[in-house]
């Protein structure tokens, strides 16, 4: 089911960087509802200060950014968000189940002790990612795979329309890999969810994705995986020969930069 | 003292003076304070920051003893001193372990001066080091009392905004929380604890109270409201046990409460050794 809609996030002529510091200038495009995107590039080419933007953690230094209908501004609860990061501390004695209730109601000042409306709210994310088991867990004792599931809950309770996940995929071995990337598509598609994530191998999401945004060398480029992920695309972007080699599988690899994005696997 | 235990006569006979119900009334809010505001410390792991804290009281309360005023008058204005110029060094406490060192051991070095420049050194040193609970004025319970309130009015407006950013800060930040203030205002609220936390325990055992009651009670309830109600009734049973003991041998009040705690927080360890198997074999 893919519901089209007017477009949720739109940059025109947008440009990022940290002071004098430009991370990549003149970026155009958009993304409809519903849409499930990967946001691809070596390490340091911007991709996290992309969200940066969207969250209104940080100003554009040029151009227009709107996300919703209006310019990006911090704590919008219309947008779920899973930071990159380390594990949690495995002294945390903390059930899982309260994590995610704080993604509802951790931003709200004093206490809510007889809450059951928001307890319930978390036991329904968990389920919905299928996390419903590990409700009641310590945080500390569970594995990359688990937590990236405890974390989605949280960003998704809220019911949000956008999803930011920032290289959820990282420290995960293949198989849950593919089990989370299910996961996020079973969100999109079910829920109509619009879904930003950012990862280093674009292979395994090439099945389920509408659109790559590809940040390198200072640009960005984005559109169909098709379009994008070609030679005469990425070489135009890199400004050196880049080579896009296909396997029979469909499966990508970038040849001729520094870092492999698309390594066969 | 009769062999007879006769438990409502030793409790009156207790309660006849007036300096153990000041001891006793302090012992509860104290309990309460140290019980709510430890769970966050535990769980911010900022013990060494909360010690900190503790030492500068130390030099505040001995400068205070030296120009004749209330110990407790310093011990306030110096932690929260501390805490202020602490919570501006910076946002990471994990970074900070090296600058709280090098004022932690400045203060020290600056009690010990004032201490030193008083003519009862050594009591006053030691009651301000190990606790002088059964030394408290009703005037300092009246102030222990107001401070306390605050504190937990403080600590339940914290509450849920703390408890995120604390397990999540990221996306805390990017939920619109205001960081910066949270920190600070966290610990200035702890720095104010401690200093009232003293009276009981004294600076050097101020872990007694502000740390091992609420990382053992992590371990009895993973559900943080829960966590801070079993935290403060350690607080409360090892002050009320360690004064009646107290009370009864000639040994300080303030060994009691960290022997107290101490081995319940062995206890837990060992009890929660067995059920977190299930965890482990899960993972």
């Amino acid at each position: 089911m893919v519901r089209v809609q007017s477009k949720l996030i739109e940059a025109e002529n947008l440009s990022a960087g940290y002071g004098a510091k430009t991370v990549w200038r003149d970026a155009t495009f958009s993304v409809g509802g519903g849409e499930f995107v990967a946001v691809i590039g070596p390490n340091g080419a911007g991709k996290t200060t992309l969200f940066r933007l969207l969250l209104g953690l940080q100003q554009p230094t040029r151009g227009a950014l709107r996300i919703l209908g209006a310019p990006p501004r911090r704590g919008n609860p219309r947008i779920g968000y899973v930071p990159q990061r380390h594990l949690i501390d495995s002294e945390t004695h903390i059930e899982c189940v309260e994590l995610v209730r704080l993604g509802l109601s951790g931003a709200r000042w004093g206490i809510n002790p007889f809450s059951h409306a928001d307890r319930d709210a978390a036991l329904a994310a968990l389920e919905s990612v299928g996390a419903s088991e590990l409700a009641h867990y310590p945080l500390g004792v569970l594995s990359g795979g688990e937590l990236q599931r405890i974390f989605l809950a949280e960003a998704m309770v809220s019911n949000p329309d956008i999803l930011l996940l920032d290289e959820p995929l990282s420290n995960l071995d293949l198989k849950r890999e593919t089990d989370l990337l299910h996961l996020v598509n079973d969100v999109v598609r079910s829920r109509g969810v619009t879904a930003l994530l950012i990862a280093h191998n674009i292979n395994p999401l090439l099945p389920h994705l509408d659109k790559v945004i590809y940040v390198a060398n200072g640009k960005v480029a984005t559109g169909k995986p098709s379009t994008v992920l070609t030679s005469e695309s990425l070489t135009a972007l890199y400004g050196i020969q880049v080579e896009v080699l296909r396997d029979p599988h469909g499966n990508v690899a970038i040849i001729g930069v520094e870092e492999h994005h698309g390594d066969v696997r | 003292m009769t062999l007879d235990l006769n438990l409502i006569s030793m409790l009156q006979q207790i309660w006849s003076y007036e300096f153990m119900q000041h001891a006793i009334e302090t012992s509860w809010i104290i309990s309460v304070v140290a019980g709510v505001t430890g769970y966050f410390v535990v769980l911010r792991r900022s013990a060494f920051v909360a010690h900190a804290y503790s030492e500068i009281g130390f030099a505040g309360a001995s400068g205070a003893i030296l120009l004749g005023l209330d110990p407790l008058v310093g011990l306030v204005l110096g932690s929260i001193t501390g805490g202020i110029a602490i919570a501006a060094l910076g946002r990471r406490i994990t970074n900070r372990d090296t600058q709280i060192g090098i004022v932690l051991a400045f203060a020290l070095g600056l009690g010990l001066l004032f201490i030193s420049l008083y003519k009862a050194f050594s009591t006053a040193a030691i009651s301000i080091l190990f606790g002088e609970i059964l030394g408290i004025s009703s005037n300092e319970v009246l102030i222990t009392l107001v401070a306390g309130l605050g504190i937990l009015v403080a600590m339940g407006f914290l509450y849920r905004p703390l408890l995120f950013a604390s397990l999540d800060e990221d996306v805390a930040e990017a939920k619109g929380m205001p960081m910066l203030f949270l920190g600070t205002a966290f610990m200035i609220v702890v720095a104010l604890a401690v200093s009232f936390a003293i009276q009981v325990t004294g600076v050097l055992l101020i872990f007694s109270l502000m740390v091992t009651p609420a990382a053992t009670a992590q371990y009895v309830s993973m559900r943080p409201n829960r966590a801070i109600l079993i935290s403060v009734g350690i607080s409360l049973l090892a002050t009320q046990v360690g004064l009646f003991v107290g009370y009864f041998t000639p040994y300080p009040v303030s060994f009691f409460i960290t022997g107290i705690v101490f081995f319940l927080y062995l206890a837990v360890r060992l009890a929660h050794g067995f059920v977190h198997k299930r965890f482990e074999e899960h993972a």
